[in-house]
């Protein structure tokens, strides 16, 4: 049924050390069959956009990643560490694996700084001093160091995802995990965000999206994924994704969301 | 999106309404602000918004008036003008048409504080109130420093050292003391070996700073063992959820007069003999067990609130599972739950006037007692010590109310937009 366009990762990019490897991964939430063995192996450096209807299973797969979902078959391999129940690797996995939310889960009763310097304090016995100057570096890096002594709250929605990043990117993350980041934002806010984004992008940071944002697939990803019912249907490089997609549900997809 | 906007239909639009000249409006400054009109803001708004804002609340702004004219005055002149304030015994007090007694509480004032304590060594009590308020104001002062070393002092220097103040030396510390006192050969201190801080038995405790050591061990107890308890009966681990809804549904189902009894009576059966519970530590436990779990089932209210991207914003930075509990879940389901831990609080400072029912002597006992003695019995004296009693109780309740309100406040900013 899927169009084995290309599993492997796309030509030109370091294949020495996978990011992340999918195997056949399965998940069941009781009885519905939310992915059916999907197969995706990423690059380091590589830039992978997942997009899908709605319940398709696209959160619920990069969520796997992490390990905020389990999966019930098929083995997922985070640079180097496979995903099993032991709590030591899972966290290890976590820490090299940043993640961006929807609803930018910031932690409301901590300031902005330290929101991003609460994980490397705790998790990686950083000194405080060090790791608020890299909280402010990272910061500076999205453009809000002016909001560092703010509650989350009190700043747009643009500048708590911008936050959001920043404090992934303070536990030095190897990839990047995006769980539709601008979908909550008003659509003055998209832009910022975006832009943030296509920054890390071109800096060669791992990136794993799931986004609807089209215009920031075709210019930063390597590769572009459609997930449909729980499977990749079709994965292709973004020129022939968007202007020759070859499967039927990708072509209606697509018709939906480009106007 | 639809066809509104386009040429076709804006011409149509023009040619149906020739009428209106098409014109443009653009604002070259923006608007002053104007003061609000006086119905809003001032003395006569405030009214007419609070007191006399429908039919219903105006009626109720005049019942309360009129009943605060019939009772006010009456209990004004009972309570301060026709009370009798200082008096050498209750013969002043017996006349007719006398107030309030408050002589007879000034005269009680020590046994209301103390009970039975020895009246040459209440300074020992004193010293362990004013050392216990010191550490508290140092805990609760919002922008206190080094609170961790308090919270170190509190819970575990002042304990012990409040021991030996109010119970005195035990044998084996006595005889450890005289052994330095040879060792060194010492005379001031074979001294305090051998005479200072005699034992005063728990049998001779009483009043007030038995209400609240009562109080204070079952609130300083109850919050990290509710805590612990909210946390195991969330927890995945099957084992520690079963003891943890066992233990809380079992304590929870009964009252509170019944866990005083079991621990009395009960608690004896479980050690061996010399190593049973005193008297007044077996209500201690008992208190300290229910007020647990109430806690825990308060905390657990403020465990599910929290929502769940906050669990898993803190699992995807690589947190364990202790350090997202203290760091990011429990700081905000304990501020969400302030009112109900301090309903607990109260609840529970209160409840330690049933200590009094397993022979524990604290200060509703006290101004209970004292009440009979002849040379203050008369038709007023029970009614001034209750509402002796109910000042006292309110006062230290009300300023707990008061000052979770003003940490709620605190804690919620940046909360709120």
């Amino acid at each position: 049924m899927t169009v084995q366009a290309s599993p492997q990762p796309a030509a030109g990019l370091a294949t020495d050390g996978l990011a992340i490897e999918i195997r056949d991964v399965h998940k069941w939430y009781g009885k519905f069959h939310v992915l059916k063995g999907v197969d995706l192996e990423v690059a380091r450096g590589e830039r992978i956009v997942i997009c899908g209807p709605s319940g398709s299973g696209k959160s619920t797969l990069i969520r796997c990643i992490n390990r905020l979902e389990t999966h019930q078959r098929g083995r997922i391999v985070v640079n180097g560490i496979e995903l099993t129940d032991d709590t030591k690797r899972i966290e290890e996995i976590r820490r090299d694996a940043g993640m961006v939310f929807q609803h930018f889960n910031l932690f409301p009763h901590l300031t902005v700084l330290e929101n991003c310097t609460l994980s490397p304090i705790w998790t990686l016995r950083m000194p405080q001093k060090e790791a608020e100057a890299r909280a402010m570096h990272f910061l500076e890096r999205v453009r809000i160091p002016e909001q560092a002594h703010k509650y989350p709250l009190q700043l747009s929605g643009g500048q708590q995802q911008r936050v959001a990043i920043a404090r992934a990117l303070c536990m030095s993350p190897k990839v990047m995990l995006f769980d539709e980041p601008t979908s909550a934002l008003d659509p003055e806010m998209v832009k910022e965000v975006l832009d943030t984004m296509v920054e890390l992008a071109q800096e060669g940071m791992t990136m794993i999206c799931v986004t609807h944002e089209m215009g920031f697939a075709r210019e930063v990803a390597d590769r572009v994924a459609f997930i449909d019912r729980g499977e990749i249907v079709e994965i292709n490089t973004p020129e022939p994704f968007f202007s020759a997609p070859q499967h039927e549900r990708t072509k209606l997809f697509l018709s939906q969301i480009l106007r | 999106m639809s066809d509104m906007a386009s040429p076709v239909s804006s011409a149509r639009q023009v040619s149906v309404r020739q009428d209106i000249v098409p014109r443009t409006f653009v604002r070259s400054q923006v608007s002053p602000d104007l003061p609000p009109p006086l119905a809003v803001g001032g003395v006569i708004g405030w009214m007419r918004d609070n007191l006399f804002s429908s039919v219903l609340t105006s009626s109720l702004t005049l019942l309360s008036i009129a009943f605060l004219i019939w009772a006010l005055p009456d209990l004004v002149r009972w309570l301060f003008i026709d009370a009798i304030w200082s008096a050498p015994d209750g013969d002043a007090c017996r006349a007719p048409g006398a107030g309030a007694c408050w002589a007879y509480v000034n005269a009680k004032l020590e046994f209301f504080a103390y009970g039975s304590y020895p009246r040459d060594m209440v300074w020992r009590v004193d010293l362990t109130l004013l050392i216990g308020a010191g550490l508290a104001a140092w805990l609760l002062w919002p922008s206190a420093k080094h609170k961790a070393a308090a919270l170190v002092l509190f819970l575990v220097v002042y304990p012990v050292i409040a021991f030996h103040l109010l119970h005195g030396l035990g044998p084996g510390l006595r005889a450890t003391l005289s052994l330095l006192a040879d060792l060194f050969g010492s005379k001031p201190l074979a001294d305090v070996a051998a005479n200072s801080l005699p034992v005063v038995g728990t049998n001779l405790w009483g009043g007030v700073f038995v209400s609240l050591l009562v109080a204070t061990v079952g609130i300083v107890v109850s919050l990290p063992l509710g805590v612990l308890l909210a946390l195991g009966r969330r927890s995945k681990a099957p084992v520690a959820r079963f003891l943890c809804v066992m233990l809380i549904e079992i304590v929870r189902g009964v009252p509170l007069i019944t866990v005083l009894f079991m621990a009395n009576t009960m608690l004896p059966l479980f050690v061996p003999e010399q190593w049973s519970p005193d008297r007044l530590m077996r209500p201690l436990i008992g208190v300290a067990l229910f007020a647990s779990v109430y806690m825990a089932e308060v905390v657990r209210g403020g465990l599910q609130a929290v929502p769940k991207g906050q669990f898993e914003g803190a699992m995807a930075l690589g947190m364990s599972w202790w350090a997202m509990m203290r760091l990011i879940i429990l700081p905000q389901a304990l501020t969400i739950v302030i009112p109900g831990v301090v309903n607990s609080f109260i609840a529970l400072f209160k409840d330690t006037t049933l200590v009094a029912i397993v022979g524990i002597f604290d200060f509703l006992r006290a101004v209970d007692t004292a009440r009979l003695d002849p040379v203050w019995a008369g038709p007023t004296i029970s009614a001034t010590g209750y509402v002796f009693a109910a000042t006292f109780y309110f006062v230290f309740c009300f300023g707990m109310s008061r000052y979770s309100m003003m940490m709620e406040r605190r804690l919620t900013r940046g909360r709120s937009h």
